[in-house]
């Protein structure tokens, strides 16, 4: 009784799953079928030049510049007040927004895997909106409501609140770029590992949260930590959409990656650089984590039972 | 406890899975509900566990003559077995078996100590001790299968609900299992309801066996009945092989009494018998084009001589060496038992 | 399927979990971009067409359209290699390679901008062997089309990779032993059946880069009318209080975006005509 599940995005999880599963059992083709080695050599000579020309030179160059003028200089970027509240702010957007897009991704999931509704495939899509949304747009349409000029903003002066131009501004905004992470990595999996065992522990005598707690949440943790991961990532990053709600006070309303441009465009270039290279490490762990869940729980995240 | 499902139905948008099906099954029997996919008889089974609903206005379930109809599966004290077993993978076997004792409100809960004798009286009932500390993909078909059968259990369920339970499994261990449920069945006395579509299975295992098919059922009765009497040309031909005869005429020497233009005769293989051709004699001609013999009994495959129709005949291998017969023999067969029905049965 | 409520489902939390679901989607999402569309809708037509067709717009769309157009194209090919390389040739390395693919998806936008930017100026890694042949790659639109470049491969590559992964080895045997040489093979047995992926990739990393802002407004130097992207342009009328100007170029931007969405869904759906039920 699989229901037709909406034409989506293939996330990351079930792309990656699927091709780590191969890196496991090389797919080397048997030698009927295969390219003549000098094609095969220059191919990976090919792919590999791309990828360390334009993948791996962009990464060097952040930690070259940021240490330019050595360590002391390295270090003394972070000891600037402001790009301490940077760093502060940062981590405080990423602590209200992954926790709420998880809550809704579960939910979403929920209801979408586990139910037949009318509607379903309309969802999902809707779900996915975000992505297809540029930055700068998913920022603009928060001024829209909040700003001075916008829907909110006359109630809002009036309770002197304030969203556009400070904190709660940035976090609306990045909640709304990291919206479908969650979701989209546990949507496909919830379905693939079907509802047997959550209709098992019905029969069993457990209640609707027992069996929440009990069944579903230990089968998708990977998935869910996956999710978590990818969409910390983008909303400790997120630039574009921050840079239109925020106003740039420094020390108030810059996260990290606008605290770079800051510096970037007062040509202090070591401390910005210095600054980018955090988000870099950041995002080296996150691939790092990301691969290394791919490796060891592909299992759980192709719901293979 | 006995359970009584009275004229349910269930669609599924346009599919209907029953079509007002009515069941009675006997306090501590082994039922077998059999028929091919798509007749409904997993749907049934749900539905008594809780698993669905009727469609709204549509029939009810009784409990020993209680209405269960809208009690939430919880509550209904019903056992279920599902076909892929549904073990909780991220819990080992002893905690699977545990699960029932450990959501039980904290009245109901037992102590830990308690839970422990309940879950290893479990494996032994179903001979796995030793195993508790597994996870289920370190277990064998088998071995799942029964866990998942001593989980339903823990509970104390009043009725014993399998899905299709040996589906999953290798032909041997089908065999095994299968006696092993009609042995432990014999032991436990739990009324047992248990869908199938092998009707090997049903026959050899059950009490009862409620034949359905598309949406209803065609059939109850003790696999005796059903095998020996069935109730309509699908019964015939799904509970065993089956040679049907066009013209009538061919079996007896007339019509049948009571059989229409379009009747049709039903004969088991083994119910003919074939002897030499003797020219005036009664029996249908028939030209033996091969022999199976790789197996207990012998295997004829034969043409009909005035209807150019294949025939399938089963004779002993002993008569058959006496007969001494060869391929491209010509021999009368006669029919020692059969069905005639005026409605025809196509696959 | 019923209406919005299934048919008494056994498993609870149905309401809870749509509710939520459908109640947050609305405030985070639909809300705010309906807030554009009413926005624009105010606007007579004449305003409308002043504010997404002055020439200083059309200029930024050319730019951005044809340089994520270009970029998604190049992606095409090379993540084509990348990821027949990653899924047919093992070496060591692979795993870390296979990885790395995923970076420019990882890492923030405005560290790949100053990165980028830093790579390709005049004094840059890339740039001191660009400066001489009199290739300007920074501040220049080659600059947005690089970066461009940059944050699209994940998409083609990954894109790619399941399906390529998924070609049944027997297709391509039956190919040679019908006759067909290995590029024979590629372009009418393994093209075919990895076209939809293609041109899904394309399209997703074609509709990233559209709307890309961070990687693209360091290197590309943000001068109107030359090197000015839309996604610029409307942060830009966004200062100037312009915010109905702003918002008009969004919606086009928007529907732009949705089309492509539109346009992946179909893909993917064309991606499955052959496929047994």
């Amino acid at each position: 009784m699989e229901p037709a599940v909406s034409v989506r995005l293939t996330p990351m999880a079930a792309i990656v799953a699927t091709s780590l599963a191969d890196v496991r059992r090389p797919a080397a083709p048997p030698r009927a079928t295969q390219e003549a080695a000098w094609v095969r050599w220059l191919l990976t000579a090919f792919a590999l030049l791309f990828v360390g020309g334009f993948l791996v030179l962009p990464l060097a160059v952040v930690f070259t510049e940021a240490l330019r003028h050595g360590l002391g200089a390295y270090f003394a970027a972070f000891a600037d007040p402001d790009a301490l509240a940077a760093i502060r702010l940062t981590l405080l957007t990423a602590a209200i927004a992954v926790p709420c897009n998880l809550v809704f991704g579960v939910a979403a999931a929920w209801a979408i895997a586990r139910f037949d509704f009318w509607g379903k495939s309309v969802l999902t899509t809707l779900i996915d909106l975000p992505f297809a949304v540029s930055p700068v747009i998913s920022g603009l349409i928060y001024v829209l409501i909040f700003g001075l000029q916008g829907w909110l903003g006359p109630w809002l002066q009036e309770h002197n609140l304030q969203v556009i131009f400070a904190v709660p501004g940035i976090v609306l905004a990045t909640i709304f770029v990291t919206f479908p992470f969650v979701a989209r990595e546990l949507i496909p999996l919830m379905q693939a590992q079907g509802s047997d065992e959550e209709y098992a522990a019905l029969t069993l005598g457990a209640s609707g949260w027992q069996t929440f707690w009990r069944v579903t949440l230990p089968n998708i943790k990977w998935g869910l930590f996956y999710g978590v991961i990818l969409c910390n990532a983008r909303a400790m990053g997120e630039f574009g959409a921050v840079s239109v709600v925020s106003g740039h006070i420094r020390g108030e309303t810059n996260t990290m990656p606008l605290h770079v441009e800051i510096l970037y465009n007062e040509y202090n270039f070591v401390a910005a650089f210095a600054v980018a290279s955090l988000l870099a490490l950041l995002a080296l762990v996150t691939l790092g984590l990301k691969t290394f869940i791919e490796w060891k729980h592909h299992q759980a995240l192709a719901a293979i039972p | 406890m006995s359970i009584e499902a009275h004229d349910i139905r269930k669609t599924f948008g346009r599919f209907t899975a029953l079509a007002g099906v009515s069941l009675h099954v006997p306090r501590g029997k082994l039922v077998a509900l059999l028929g091919p996919s798509g007749s409904g008889k997993t749907t049934l089974l749900r539905i008594i566990a809780g698993l669905e609903y009727p469609d709204a206005g549509s029939g009810r379930i009784l409990f020993h003559g209680e209405d269960v109809t809208d009690v939430p599966p919880g509550e209904r004290k019903v056992g279920f077995v599902f076909q892929h077993y549904a073990l909780f993978r991220h819990l080992t076997v002893f905690e699977n078996i545990a699960f029932g004792l450990r959501v039980k409100s904290r009245r109901e809960r037992p102590d830990e100590e308690a839970i422990a004798q309940r879950v290893h009286e479990l494996l032994k009932l179903v001979q796995l001790d030793g195993l508790e500390r597994r996870y289920p993909n370190q277990l064998s078909g088998g071995q799942r299968q029964r866990v998942a059968l001593a989980r339903a259990l823990a509970v104390d369920p009043k009725v014993l609900l399998l899905d299709e339970p040996f589906g999953a499994l290798d032909a041997k261990v089908r065999k095994e299992l299968r006696r092993w449920l009609r042995r432990f069945h014999d032991e436990i006395h739990l009324t047992t309801i248990f869908v199938t579509h092998d009707q090997e299975e049903a026959l050899e295992i059950a009490d009862e066996v409620v034949i359905m098919n598309q949406a209803r059922v065609e059939q109850v009765g003790t696999p005796q009945e059903v095998y020996d009497r069935p109730a309509s040309p699908f019964v015939y031909q799904f509970l065993g092989n089956v040679n049907v005869l066009a013209d009538p005429a061919l079996a007896t020497g007339g019509r049948p009494p009571g059989l229409t233009a379009n009747g049709h005769i039903y004969v088991r293989p083994h119910d003919i018998e074939v002897g030499r051709h003797v020219t005036g004699a009664p029996g249908i001609p028939a030209i033996i084009r091969y022999i199976h013999t790789a197996g207990a009994q012998a295997r004829l495959s034969l043409e009909q001589v005035q209807s150019r129709e294949p025939i399938e005949a089963e004779i002993s291998r002993a008569v058959l060496e006496d007969l001494n017969l060869q391929a491209n023999d010509l021999v009368l067969l006669r029919l020692r038992q059969s069905r005639s029905f005026d409605e025809d049965y196509h696959i | 399927m019923s209406f919005i409520r299934p048919q008494r489902s056994v498993l609870p939390g149905f309401g809870l979990s749509l509710g939520f679901t459908l109640f947050y989607l609305s405030l985070i999402v639909l809300l705010p971009l309906s807030a554009a569309f009413l926005k624009t809708a105010g606007m007579t037509w004449p305003a409308f067409v002043e504010a997404v067709a002055s020439p200083r717009v059309l200029a930024s769309y050319r730019l951005s359209f044809g340089a994520s157009f270009l970029a998604a194209l190049v992606n095409m090919f090379f993540g084509l290699i990348v990821a027949w390389v990653l899924v047919r040739y093992p070496f060591p390395g692979r795993r870390l390679v296979d990885a790395l693919v995923d970076l420019p998806f990882a890492l923030p936008t405005a560290v790949a901008g100053i990165a980028l930017t830093a790579l390709y100026s005049a004094h840059g890694w890339v740039g001191q062997f660009l400066e001489p042949l009199g290739i300007k790659a920074a501040f220049s639109p080659l600059g947005v089309f690089i970066a461009l470049t940059f944050i699209g491969l994940p998409f083609v590559v990954r894109t790619l990779q399941p399906v390529l992964a998924e070609l049944e080895p027997e297709m391509e045997e039956v190919a040679v032993s019908l006759g067909a040489g290995r590029w024979q093979t590629f372009g009418r047995v393994i093209l075919p059946e990895i076209l939809p992926a293609l041109l899904t990739g394309f399209a997703l990393a074609f509709a990233r880069a559209l709307g890309e802002y961070g990687s693209v407004v360091f290197i590309s130097g943000n001068m109107p009318m030359r090197t000015e992207i839309t996604p610029l342009l409307i942060i830009t009328k966004l200062e100037q209080y312009d915010y109905r100007g702003a918002t008009a170029i969004a919606v086009v931007l928007l529907v732009v975006s949705f089309l492509l969405l539109l346009l992946i869904n179909l893909l993917q759906k064309w991606s499955r005509r052959f496929q047994f039920a």
